[in-house]
Parts: C-alpha cells; sequence; structure tokens
C-alpha cells in the first residue's frame, strides 16, 4: 500500500507511530518513512475516533447539539459550547446578558489554563520529565473543582445554552477563583523554575519543528501555534466576541518560529488569561444569567458562521438552517486538524525523537481532530 | 572563545539544574499537605458539590408521592432517548379518567449527564443525584425506572 504513494526508496524504513502509542497524545496514527533516523515523511492518518458528530448533530435540536461540542476538543469544552451557542444566537438575533456575557469569559479563560496546564503537564513527559505532570494536574484540580460546583461536571460541563446559561454561578464561585488566583500567580513561576529554564529542555526544543511565519498562513495554522511564528491569529484581537473588547490584555507573539516559541506562547497566555479573570471576577454585573428565548428554538432559513479562540486555536462554527427545528447542515472548523497538517513540513529532515517534542508543541486533540 | 563559551554553558546549565533541584527538594521536604483524594478510603466522608451531575432521580415525599405529570418535556429535551415516559389513565373519585405516569424508564447507560432534561421539566419533577459509582455486573440493571412502585402524583401538582 505504501509503496504506491512513491516516496519510499531502497533501504528506507516505514513505522507505525499510534493509534495506540505512549508517544502520541491519543489515538493519532502517523505513518513515517525513515531514513536511518532522519524523518522522510510524516503521514497522520485519521478516522480511529470519527464518530461523525456533524452528522449527528443534523438530527437533534438548537439545543440539544451544543452537548456534543464537549467531545470535539474536550480540554477545552466551554470554548466550543460558546461557539455554538453564539451561532444560534447569531441566528435567532437573541440578545446575551452582559452578566452572562462576563462569566462566559471568565469560564472560558478558566478553561484555557485548565487545557495549558494539562499541556504543560503532558508535554513535559513526552521530552522525558516525569514531576511536572503532577505539579500541572495539583493546579488543575482547582479548576476542575470550580467547575464542578458551578456547573456540575469536571470536564463535558454543557453550562452554555443558547440565550446564556443554564444556571446561575455558585455563591462560593468568586472567593474560590480569588483563591486559585493567588496560588496560581505563585506556581506559575515554579513551572519556569523547574521545565522553561531547564537546558535540556532548552536544548530539545530549540530550533525544532521550524515552522515560517508564511508556511504557518499557508498552513492555515492558528491559535498558538501561528502566533509562535509570529502570525497575529488571536480571535479574541481580531474578532472580539463576548466581552473581550472590553478588557485588557496583549495578544502573545513570539518570533522564534521553533518548538520553544510555541511552549513560550502558552506559558505567556496563562499569565493573560490570569489578567482578564482578574479585570472582571469582581465586576460581575447584576441581571439575568438568560435571555427569554422560545421554548422550540427555530433559526431564520440562512447560513450563519461564528469563530472563537480555543485554547489551541480558532474554531469556526458553521450552520445550514433550512428555517427547521434542526439544523441542515453543520460544519465545524477545528483548529488541530489545520495544526497537524504542518506537521508533515515541520519534521521532514529532523530526527525522529524530535517529532515528540514537534507534536508536544502542536497541542493535538485527536477528537477535536477526528470529531 | 570557543572553550569560554563552552566552560559558561556547562555552568550555566548545571546551574538551571539546580534551580530545579531546588524547587523538587522543597517539595521533598514540605509533604505535609496531601492534595489527592485517598478515595476509597475515604468514602465515608466524601461530599460532592451540590449541582454534581451523577444521574436522574425522582424524589418522593413521605407519602410516596412525586411530582411527575407525564407531560414528556424531558423524553423531548433529551438529546439521546434516554428518558422514556409510559403514560396510563386514572379513574379520578369523581369517575373520570385522567392522564398519569405509569413509569418513568430512565436508561443510565446512555445517559450523558447534560441537564436538559432537568432545565425542561416545568414542575421539577426529577433532579440529579450525587452519586457516582455507577458500575453493575449485568448491563440491564442500568435500566431504572425513576417512581416508585404503588406512588402517585402530589396534590396540587398540575
Amino acid at each position: 500500500m505504501f509503496e504506491e504513494i512513491g516516496t519510499t526508496t531502497e533501504g528506507d524504513l516505514i513505522i507505525n507511530v499510534g493509534p495506540q502509542h505512549p508517544a502520541t497524545h491519543g489515538v493519532l496514527h502517523l505513518v513515517i518513512t525513515l531514513n536511518g533516523e532522519t524523518i522522510k515523511k510524516v503521514e497522520p492518518h485519521l478516522g480511529y475516533i470519527h464518530r461523525s458528530i456533524e452528522k449527528m448533530c443534523e438530527s437533534l435540536t438548537y439545543r440539544q447539539f451544543i452537548y456534543v461540542t464537549s467531545r470535539m476538543d474536550y480540554l477545552s469544552a466551554h470554548i466550543n459550547n460558546h461557539a455554538c451557542a453564539m451561532c444560534v444566537e447569531k441566528g435567532m438575533q437573541i440578545e446575551v446578558p452582559e452578566r452572562a456575557q462576563v462569566i462566559r469569559v471568565i469560564m472560558d479563560e478558566l478553561t484555557r489554563i485548565a487545557s495549558h496546564e494539562l499541556w504543560w503537564g503532558a508535554m513535559a513527559m513526552d521530552i522525558g520529565a516525569f514531576t511536572p505532570f503532577f505539579h500541572a494536574f495539583r493546579e488543575r484540580e482547582k479548576i476542575n473543582e470550580i467547575m464542578e460546583e458551578t456547573c456540575g461536571a469536571r470536564l463535558t460541563m454543557n453550562y452554555y445554552v443558547p440565550g446564556g446559561l443554564m444556571a446561575d454561578l455558585h455563591p462560593d464561585f468568586q472567593k474560590k477563583v480569588k483563591e486559585f488566583i493567588v496560588l496560581f500567580k505563585r506556581k506559575i513561576d515554579e513551572y519556569d523554575e523547574l521545565v522553561t529554564g531547564n537546558i535540556i529542555f532548552i536544548n530539545r526544543m530549540k530550533g525544532v519543528g521550524f515552522l515560517s511565519k508564511e508556511d504557518a498562513i499557508s498552513y492555515g495554522c492558528s491559535g498558538p501555534a501561528a502566533r509562535g511564528s509570529g502570525v497575529n491569529s488571536d480571535i479574541r484581537k481580531l474578532y472580539p466576541y463576548a466581552v473581550y473588547d472590553k478588557v485588557q490584555f496583549d495578544e502573545v507573539l513570539e518570533t522564534g518560529c521553533d518548538s520553544l516559541a510555541r511552549y513560550m506562547i502558552r506559558i505567556r497566555e496563562m499569565k493573560q488569561s490570569i489578567r482578564i479573570i482578574e479585570q472582571l471576577i469582581d465586576n460581575i454585573p447584576e441581571g439575568d444569567f438568560q435571555a427569554k428565548t422560545k421554548a422550540v428554538l427555530k433559526l431564520p432559513k440562512g447560513e450563519f458562521y461564528t469563530r472563537v479562540e480555543t485554547a489551541r486555536g480558532e474554531l469556526g462554527v458553521y450552520i445550514v438552517s433550512e428555517g427547521g427545528t434542526t439544523p441542515y447542515r453543520i460544519k465545524f472548523r477545528s483548529p488541530g486538524f489545520s495544526n497537524l497538517s504542518a506537521l508533515d513540513h515541520m519534521a521532514r529532515g529532523s530526527k525522529l525523537g524530535d517529532l515528540v517534542a514537534m507534536m508536544g508543541t502542536l497541542d493535538l486533540v485527536i477528537p477535536d481532530i477526528d470529531r | 572563545m570557543f572553550i569560554v563559551k563552552y566552560i559558561k554553558d556547562v555552568f550555566g546549565g548545571l546551574k538551571s539544574l539546580l534551580i530545579g533541584m531546588r524547587r523538587t527538594g522543597y517539595y521533598f521536604t514540605h509533604h505535609k499537605e496531601i492534595i489527592t483524594e485517598q478515595y476509597p478510603d475515604n468514602r465515608d466522608t466524601l461530599v460532592l458539590a451540590d449541582r454534581f451531575k451523577g444521574e436522574v432521580v425522582m424524589p418522593h415525599d413521605e407519602n410516596n408521592e412525586h411530582r411527575c405529570t407525564g407531560c414528556t418535556a424531558c423524553e423531548l429535551a433529551c438529546p439521546n432517548a434516554t428518558l422514556k415516559v409510559v403514560t396510563k389513565f386514572d379513574i379520578t373519585p369523581e369517575g373520570k379518567k385522567k392522564k398519569a405516569i405509569d413509569k418513568l424508564v430512565y436508561h443510565l447507560e446512555l445517559c450523558t449527564m447534560c441537564n436538559l432534561c432537568i432545565v425542561a421539566c416545568p414542575s421539577d419533577a426529577i433532579v440529579m443525584a450525587q452519586t457516582f459509582e455507577h458500575s453493575v455486573f449485568n448491563r440491564a440493571d442500568l435500566t431504572k425506572i425513576l417512581n416508585n412502585p404503588g406512588s402517585k402524583i402530589m396534590d396540587g401538582v398540575e
């Protein structure tokens, strides 16, 4: 089968990494053509965790389909739900109350920190450091507890509904988030001591997985993968949604174009997320947490598209409506798919051991890529 | 020049490792605080959040009465056909026929704990319970009937 592709020559070795391999995240299947230890080609094979979420959504109503999207990028479940809720609100022209929008932004940023923390632990574990995983999960547990208290679940929360939120905040929410901010500001410096400054870590990351600015744009990369190459791609800045235009934060940019730059982007992004939460946590306006909506939602005939910035990049939701209670067609533009497509370009010519570092900094979540 | 850079790199690298080891040493010597849940040893004292979505239950009062009118709002709201309302006709004391639920069948194996049925219920007849140990030996045990046998609807709930 692989001979037909025509890239292999005499003496080349084809190995499979995945779908069930400790070095890959989730069930990613990579077919790698090797010449000695030098990578000639990386071919991602998808389909192992395909659940046809887009087709499933066509048979669910506009209230029901939102919960399914938590299962795509399960590490930023809130942000996925936000994109879908926003798309339905755009079609129905629902005005979301200010309180709901502020809470949504706080929840999104908490999710972003939780996602980046898991990435930080898993990435360091890929490189060979084992304890950072426990350090990261210690702080992530605090976010999970906050989520459990307000949303009722730790991973697939389903807290956003078209028109606002499912329930109001838990009375302890603000107190716990403030405690978390104080704790996290102290701990993030420990992360730098443990991993960022480490000489072994820097040597394994610097210059590995070079992706130039032009290539990042042409491959459609978004999120930290693109910003590591100096591309302005933060949807929160470019196309502000919710209350992102009212808060002060910097779009983090690095010009290193390598794995270390993408690593630094995420570490600095966590600090920016904390900055956003700090501005909003004391200024949650009073009012309704949900707008009055009709019992049965029917989007008018037409096409609707919204995009948000998840922890991995740009997530777009495209709904085609025929005027009924269910969407005619739904398409998700997931960030991981485009970022993964750049892996082959990055990896060619480098050594097999560096592939793990590249995959780590792309922050791949396979259910998001495969849907 | 090369030698100077080489020595600088070696000592700089050594310093970075020592900084990391200092942090590791701190946690090695300060291990009083246990941050992990000692499950299942703490099962008696384990308290979950009030809103934790464990499974759907139907609360009954001391007279074995529930609040479900059998309106099928939960059945329509559910994305996975987890809930199924089976209705029957009761004869009221005046001799009229009145619609009431026979049983509310709940498939725990299909449930994703999305909370949509709880939000949809107009009479607050079902709530989320904070249980989480759902494993059973037989798959049929996951299909539950939420209303107690012989239960009937509370007075005043329409």
